[in-house]
């Protein structure tokens, strides 16, 4: 039992670690909540599938700098997107942009329902069916 | 009839599967679009290894290369012999980013190595960000009016050269001042 509570002490302190290594202070807590979000949807440009909030790579902590410094000038959430999305391309932003080119990555979801109804359906028509 | 109707979802699950396969060689590092294609290099003032300050937008007159390397970086090490002999041989002014790194230790790098560098901007990481950079070495070749026109991400090699940047460069020669 008291191993485990070490163990448990232990990760609970790396946590700390990592959540202290770059802790930017702000005027106002709405801003530290926007500096939470951004940093959880843009993703590191050098790893993949790691979000800026995730990932000690070099470039993610100047791009968490580069946010922390916006929301700082009174930027707004869609004003650092855009200035992300320019200079790191659609791969920095987790949730894609609703454009023509990406209507099917949207509604495939939907579209892949479709044909499972469909089957549903006739199964369901055939087995009430006497046989 | 419905055999075949069953054999739906399988034949669904292929055409996506395949789809997704597609995706790995989209985000193959180099294939990343870069929005920064056909935009004016920054209008950023800044330090050069030499200790004087140039305008990063108005410092190129001609079809160069912009070179973003650093000390620390092994693949900068390997191409930088190659930079050497294209800068002589096709007399390509290649302008450098120093990119994160310690001004001491590129000054000596360069004076050992050898300089293909028309001058050495020092980059604290902000003009990376402007470029859209996210690691080292990357290469932009940039039109004699100073628009980014390519950026190669990784080393540049034989094959690069003489596939991308050379016909690139060659046909940017060509074109005439606007």
């Amino acid at each position: 039992m008291m191993i485990q509570c070490f163990i448990l002490l232990f990760c609970l302190s790396l946590t700390e670690l990592v959540w202290g290594l770059d802790r930017y202070e702000f005027d106002q807590p709405e801003d530290a909540d926007r500096y939470h979000r951004l940093v959880e949807v843009l993703r590191c440009p050098k790893c993949l599938n790691v979000n800026l909030a995730g990932s000690d790579a070099p470039i993610a902590n100047d791009l968490r700098k580069q946010v922390y410094l916006m929301i700082k000038e009174g930027r707004n959430d869609e004003q650092i997107l855009a200035f992300m999305q320019l200079r790191y391309g659609d791969f920095i932003l987790y949730q894609p942009r609703f454009r023509p080119d990406t209507w099917l990555l949207w509604f495939a979801p939907l579209l892949m329902l479709i044909p499972g109804f469909f089957l549903l359906g006739r199964k369901l028509i055939y087995s009430r069916r006497p046989k | 009839m419905n055999r075949w109707l069953s054999l739906l979802p399988l034949a669904l699950f292929i055409l996506l599967a395949v789809f997704l396969a597609r995706s790995f060689t989209l985000e193959q590092a180099d294939k990343l679009p870069s929005a920064l294609l056909g935009q004016h290099l920054p209008n950023l003032t800044m330090p050069t290894l030499s200790e004087d300050k140039v305008n990063v937008r108005l410092m190129v007159k001609e079809v160069a290369l912009l070179n973003v390397w650093a000390t620390w970086c092994p693949t900068c090490l390997a191409e930088h012999r190659y930079l050497l002999e294209i800068s002589k041989k096709h007399a390509l002014p290649i302008y450098g980013v120093n990119y994160k790194d310690d001004p001491d230790k590129a000054r000596s790098w360069l004076a050992e190595l050898g300089n293909p560098y028309v001058l050495n901007l020092q980059d604290d990481g902000s003009l990376g960000i402007e470029l859209g950079v996210y690691g080292a070495p990357e290469t932009f070749v940039i039109d004699a009016q100073g628009v980014i026109r390519y950026r190669h991400v990784g080393e540049v090699n034989e094959r690069v050269w003489s596939k991308r940047l050379y016909p690139l460069i060659m046909a940017l020669r060509k074109e005439l001042p606007q």
